[in-house]
């Protein structure tokens, strides 16, 4: 079945990666319909019980940790036992999937049609040193797997399910957010084609938790299939890695810590679109303009979209990790020989960083391997000059970005053989929703002025076009934020002493923790990382104790500077808000839509020229970090949340932030 | 009857005494091999047909010719009788031996008392070593120990141990109690840093019944005592003491003490540590007894306890009066064939449940099975084999059972014939419940056969590049399925990654039921054709299965010991505070490390 088209990058300048294999070139070839009802005959694994989905039901309704949890529950709450085991199968009927062959075939047939009008190229990886399939098929067949994809649209666990059915592999089972249910046909279909749906929050449930878990479980120790879900808790609105939720992880792990089977797959799945589906959908979303409910209906409408070019999509199959290895010297399994299995427990302090590690080691290896296409270099330069640039100055700058970016270890997928110019041309006409070309200067496209605006209806037009383009940029963030928080650092530093550059990059780690993927923990691994870099692309030296930039390292630091600069405005106008404006009884509620009208009165009296502060993404990791670093404190009065601010502490973080006060573990010791 | 002759050996006027015991008071010695296991006659070998036999005139086995063996054993490691041996060396490079380091004043003090004693590099060998892979592997390549005793003595009473640690003291030499030699846990290595003059103490000669208490039904031992022996005698007299571990042909009482050792039939009888009612130990403090030979005592921990499993690093036990039982008027055999070994596993737990264990009850995993029909004798008569046909045709074929899945119980009971016979039914009634069917006499008889002799097989493997070796623990009912299952998956991966060329054998075999858990005991071997270092390939991989037995719930041992194989795992396994109660207690008792074996702590 395998297409013959391989594309390939083959420009020694690039670095080596695998070839991809373009999934619908034989789906343009051949009858969709002969291929949705093709012969499909997956290997499982060796250990499965065969049991039907209903059968599931019945062995986590029956299984001894629900019922030890129902008794605890009805003993708590003094309902008898009965009417809790009646909840539980409930809730259960509620979340259970139905995976359906016939189901999957129909996705089979319609996906393809879909697929081929809005994409040009799917493509899968393809090794030169055993292929991903194999070693996926072999895992499958030899432990419980789970599969662990980015997480940018809707589209991924749909494309997912499809690229497995297309390499007769074994279908997941996916946990889905509840929101999809509210589709009732789609819902329905998605159910049967593997999803099981879950709550966005249910944290002080206790049976909830218990059916959940141990539903996975069950599917999970039978085997039943292999499991899907996002580590990213849901889809990243911004483009880059959100920073992981531990819950899932830890429960697919606990079979193995207790010893209830010998080893979990995980297999890091980056999936990278050229152009996301819901693009504008999320800038807006991200500026408060509220989402649209899922809906069948709303699903109809956005048929426009299928009329548009989304470019291509690239899924890279990583290679399975074993948390056996992984956790070995890290978790003491004997810990958990001295009470029942069956009797949840909080995780160990060791199982619970040991997991955190993990998953943040997961999130990068997704990153690692995320696809990037050239268009993602200049948005990342056009950010940096919203008023404009020449054509020929963008291109100049865009392959100097290039060169950067690969000594970083960038995926690049640059295409060969063809002119730079031409590159350049082609990439800027798929995106010309965003960026517009007029007497050979390339500037964002303003939004349409139609009629008479207001100037906040302007500003945010604007603002939807600075966040789509930064959604590009934010992509290639992974491959920078260490030597861009180092470049910052030495820019903030008092000295180029290496200690002072290390504490201001230590302060920066832990201010954007909630910002960008960095594992707690990791941060002296991070700064040699960060100082490698740019030693090896000899923008910065190391003399004695001393950083030093070097002549030619200037501009590459300019740039990584340039590149949080937004990130660094967008914390000090929270902090700003925070010191200036924010009254005692500011609830949690309020706080998004109160920090973005300061934020426009700002811009618009012109005294910031910051878009990317008004996307509630990055007030919230704004607010997450001084939370954490307790700068600001929830208190709960009645049932609001509201916040108490520390002023001083929060005065102090902006300055340092600023470069305005020297990082100073007084400082951080005070907070 | 112990004829002991002196004689003086000229060497440059050093007083040089050796006591040298006739062969009549070593015949443990004398009969058994030095470099595998048991006794010389009885071996398995591969004929000139290429046929697999057992020999000797010991066992049911001997002297029959076991057709399917080598079939089995080619097929399941990869080996060839024809192309692939490793014979053993046929005797010890006696260069290869450490000469001896003799405590002259000790020497001179022990001849006084008239117990004898030696230095004859045989003696010294025989007394080094136990059963580890390791420690046989070495002598079948006459390679022999970097540290054995330096000399051997034979105490013949109690009185006469006490004399020897009191010289121990007085010269600050080194002690190792040795009974039957069947350690399995390095527990007899002498430690290579131990600059002492070693002295095993071998406890062989005190092995009488000093009396036998008829209205307590209790009986007084010397700790020197052979299993089979012990059983022969109280048999004379009607009784037994009904434990049977697997070594009792080769163990000693004082060993079983030292070891806290378990028996087949503990489900009637009891495990060592029920059957013990007084110890006599001496120490070098002195000796340890209680007063009285009370049934049960609350008189603060029982002193009992820091003997029974001491390894003798506290003492040597010499006495011990021990309950005993009338024999059982009627006795038979049993087996069930479970369609797997889930099923069967379900079907003890509900045994143990309900508190109906037979005396014996052992439950083997699929591999063994298909071993235990390698190991069939020839059939004598076509009937025979016609029916061992019909058999296995009823249960694969009208029955369904897979032969590669199907596994086999193998039980015992004991007691007056109705009681048996109605037990019986109780048994085979719940095993029904769990998709067993009774598979008839003969298979659980063999089995227990197979209990005596699966021990030779060993030295039959290493005859062919096949190492092999056996590991126990016990666990709480609900992980005995996962732990079987990792350890057997962990033993293929860590074969795999270090290089083992061929696919192990991973079996196990629950052998025995608690209320609270189960034994359980597995085999592992592989063809180490290829491997530069078979032995530390081999213990890399036991290590391994080790650590994986204790992460999923497993206990360090149940009754083969600690010894020197698995003390990097006491503090975790006891905690800090309870290793360093035992090793107060060594300090008390045995300050300057006389029993210097250095086990368990």
């Amino acid at each position: 079945m395998a297409s013959t088209t391989l594309y390939s990058q083959r420009d020694p300048m690039l670095k080596k990666r695998d070839d991809f294999e373009d999934i619908l070139e034989e789906r343009r070839n051949s009858s969709d319909l002969k291929y949705a009802v093709r012969c499909y005959a997956p290997v499982l694994y060796k250990g499965l019980t065969p049991c039907k989905a209903n059968m599931l039901k019945s062995m986590v309704l029956q299984s001894d940790h629900l019922r030890y949890v129902i008794n605890q529950v009805s003993q708590e709450s003094g309902e008898a036992p009965d009417i809790i085991h009646e909840e539980a199968s409930v809730i259960l009927e509620e979340m259970a999937h139905r995976l359906k062959i016939s189901t999957v075939r129909f996705f089979a047939f319609t996906l393809t049609k879909a697929f081929k009008t809005l994409f040009q190229h799917i493509c899968v990886n393809e090794e030169e040193y055993g292929s991903w399939y194999i070693n996926l098929q072999q895992a499958i067949q030899e432990h419980p797997v789970v599969l662990l994809p980015s997480h940018r649209s809707y589209m991924d666990f749909l494309l997912m399910s499809y690229i497995l059915y297309t390499y007769d592999l074994a279908l997941p089972v996916i946990a889905a957010g509840m929101d999809f249910m509210g589709m009732k046909f789609i819902g329905e279909m998605l159910r049967m084609s593997g999803a099981f749906f879950i709550r966005r929050s249910f944290g002080g449930d206790k049976l909830y938790w218990a059916v959940f878990s141990e539903y996975v479980k069950t599917m999970l120790r039978n085997g039943f299939a292999p499991i899907e879900f996002f580590l990213e808790g849901t889809r990243s609105r911004t483009c880059k890695s959100l920073t992981p939720k531990i819950g899932l992880l830890n429960i697919v792990m606990e079979p193995f810590f207790k010893g209830e089977v010998f080893d979990v797959h995980l297999v890091p799945i980056s999936i990278s679109y050229e152009r996301i589906l819901e693009e504008s959908l999320y800038a807006r979303e991200l500026l408060g303009v509220p989402k649209p409910k899922e809906s069948t209906s709303g699903l109809l409408k956005a048929r426009r979209i299928l009329s548009e070019n989304y470019g291509s999509i690239h899924v890279y199959f990583g290679q399975p990790v074993s948390i056996r290895s992984l956790a070995q010297d890290k978790v003491n399994r004997c810990k958990y020989n001295l009470v029942p299995r069956h009797i949840p427990r909080k995780p160990t302090k060791e199982t619970q960083s040991f997991v955190t590690d993990t998953a943040y080691r997961i999130v990068r290896l997704q990153e690692d391997s995320m696809v990037l296409k050239p268009w993602v270099l200049m948005a990342s330069i056009l950010l940096q000059n919203l008023e404009g640039l020449e054509l020929s100055l963008l291109t100049e700058q865009t392959l100097w970005l290039r060169g950067l970016a690969q000594s970083c270890g960038a995926f690049l997928d640059w295409p060969d053989h063809t002119p730079s110019a031409k590159v350049v041309s082609s990439s800027l006409a798929l995106h010309r929703g965003l960026v517009c070309v007029s007497g050979g200067r390339v500037s964002l496209v303003l939004g349409e002025p139609q009629g008479l605006v207001t100037p906040e209806e302007a500003l945010f037009n604007r603002a939807v076009s600075v966040l789509s383009c930064a959604s590009y940029r934010n992509q290639i963030l992974h491959v920078f934020i260490r030597p861009a928080i180092l470049a910052v650092a030495i820019h903030n530093a008092a000295s180029s002493k290496k200690d002072e550059v290390f504490n201001c990059f230590s302060f920066l780690c832990k201010m954007f923790s909630d910002e960008f993927i960095l594992c707690p923990g990791d941060t002296v691994q991070d700064f040699e990382e960060a100082c490698y870099l740019l030693v090896k692309s000899g923008s910065v030296q190391t003399l004695q104790q001393n950083i030093v930039v070097t002549d030619r390292g200037q501009s590459t630091l300019s740039f990584l500077n340039g590149l949080l600069e937004s990130f660094l405005q967008g914390y000090q106008v929270v902090c700003q808000y925070f010191c200036e404006e924010a009254c005692d009884s500011l609830t949690e509620k309020q706080y998004i839509p109160a920090v973005r009208s300061f934020a426009v009165k700002l811009i618009l009296a012109g005294n910031l020229r910051c878009y990317e502060v008004l996307s509630s993404d990055m007030q919230k990791n704004a607010l997450a970090a001084l939370l954490r670093l307790g700068a600001v404190s929830k208190v709960k009065v009645a049932d609001q949340v509201t916040l108490k601010v520390n002023k001083l502490a929060v005065n102090s973080l902006e300055d340092t932030l600023g470069g305005r006060l020297p990082t100073q573990k007084a400082v951080l010791a005070r907070l | 009857v112990l004829n002991v002759f002196v004689f003086f050996g000229g060497g440059g006027g050093c007083y040089n005494a050796v006591i040298r015991l006739s062969f009549q008071c070593l015949p443990q010695q004398e009969i058994m091999k030095w470099n595998g296991w048991g006794y010389s006659d009885s071996k398995f070998l591969f004929n000139k047909k290429g046929q697999a036999e057992f020999t000797g005139k010991r066992y049911r086995l001997s002297g029959m010719i076991l057709p399917s063996l080598q079939d089995w054993f080619e097929n399941t490691f990869g080996a060839s009788v024809k192309q692939h041996k490793s014979p053993a060396t046929p005797s010890l490079n006696a260069g290869a031996l450490p000469p001896a380091n003799l405590n002259e004043a000790f020497l001179q003090d022990l001849t006084a008392t008239g117990i004898p004693f030696s230095h004859e590099a045989d003696d010294r060998v025989f007394r080094a070593h136990g059963h580890c892979l390791h420690e046989i592997f070495a002598l079948r390549e006459g390679r022999g120990f970097q540290r054995v005793p330096d000399m051997v003595t034979w105490p013949n009473c109690h009185n006469d141990v006490v004399k020897i640690v009191e010289l121990a003291c007085k010269h600050n030499v080194c002690v190792i109690p040795y009974g039957g030699g069947t350690s399995v846990t390095g527990a007899l290595e002498c430690p290579p840093e131990e600059m002492r003059c070693i002295v095993s103490l071998d406890t062989s000669q005190m092995n009488r019944i000093l009396w036998i208490d008829e209205k307590n039904l209790v009986a007084r031992i010397e700790a020197g005592i052979i299993g089979q022996d012990l059983e022969r005698l109280l048999n004379e007299g009607g009784y037994c003491t009904g434990h049977e571990p697997d070594s009792m042909e080769f163990s000693s009482l004082g060993g079983w003490v030292a070891t806290r050792a378990s028996g087949m039939k503990k489900n009637v009888y009891g495990n060592i540590e029920d059957l013990v009612v007084h110890i006599k130990v001496v120490t070098p403090r002195g000796v340890m007894e209680k007063s009285c030979q009370g049934p049960r005592m609350s008189t603060g921990p029982d002193v009992h306890h820091f003997i029974l499993g001491s390894e003798g690093t506290l003492g040597v036990v010499t006495e011990v009066t021990m309950k005993i039982r009338p024999i059982p008027e009627y006795r038979k055999y049993g087996s069930v064939v479970f369609p797997n070994f889930e099923a069967g596993v379900a079907c003890l737990r509900e045994v143990a449940k309900q508190r109906c264990a037979p005396a014996s009850i052992r439950l083997m995993d699929n591999e063994q099975f298909q071993f235990g029909h390698a190991l069939k004798p020839q059939v004598s008569s076509i009937f025979t084999s016609f029916v061992e046909g019909l058999k296995k045709f009823y249960i694969t074929k009208f029955k369904g059972f897979d032969p590669h899945q199907l596994c086999v119980a193998t039980l015992l009971f004991e007691g007056d014939r109705e009681r048996v016979l109605q037990h019986e039914k109780q048994v085979y009634d719940i095993a029904a419940k769990f998709g067993g069917l009774a598979a008839g006499e003969d298979n659980g008889q063999r089995g227990y056969i197979l209990t005596f002799v699966i021990a030779y097989l060993r030295d039959l493997g290493l005859d062919y590049y096949v190492v092999a070796e056996s590991f126990e623990t016990s666990v709480p009912w609900d992980r005995v399925l996962d732990l079987c299952r990792n350890v057997k998956e962990r033993i293929i991966r860590e074969c795999k990654e270090r290089g083992v060329q061929f696919q192990p054998l991973t079996s196990c075999r629950v052998t025995q039921t608690y209320d609270a858990g189960a034994c359980v005991y597995f085999y592992f071997a592989f063809n180490y054709r290829g491997l530069a270092d078979p032995v530390h390939t081999y213990e890399q991989v036991e290590h391994a299965a080790r650590d994986e037995i204790l992460a999923n719930g497993g206990s360090l041992s149940h009754h083969h010991g600690v010894g020197k194989l698995r003390k990097e795992w006491m503090k975790e396994s006891i905690s800090d505070v309870g290793l360093g109660m035992l090793r107060s207690v060594k300090e008390y008792v045995d300050p300057d490390n006389i029993f210097g074996n250095r086990n368990l702590l």
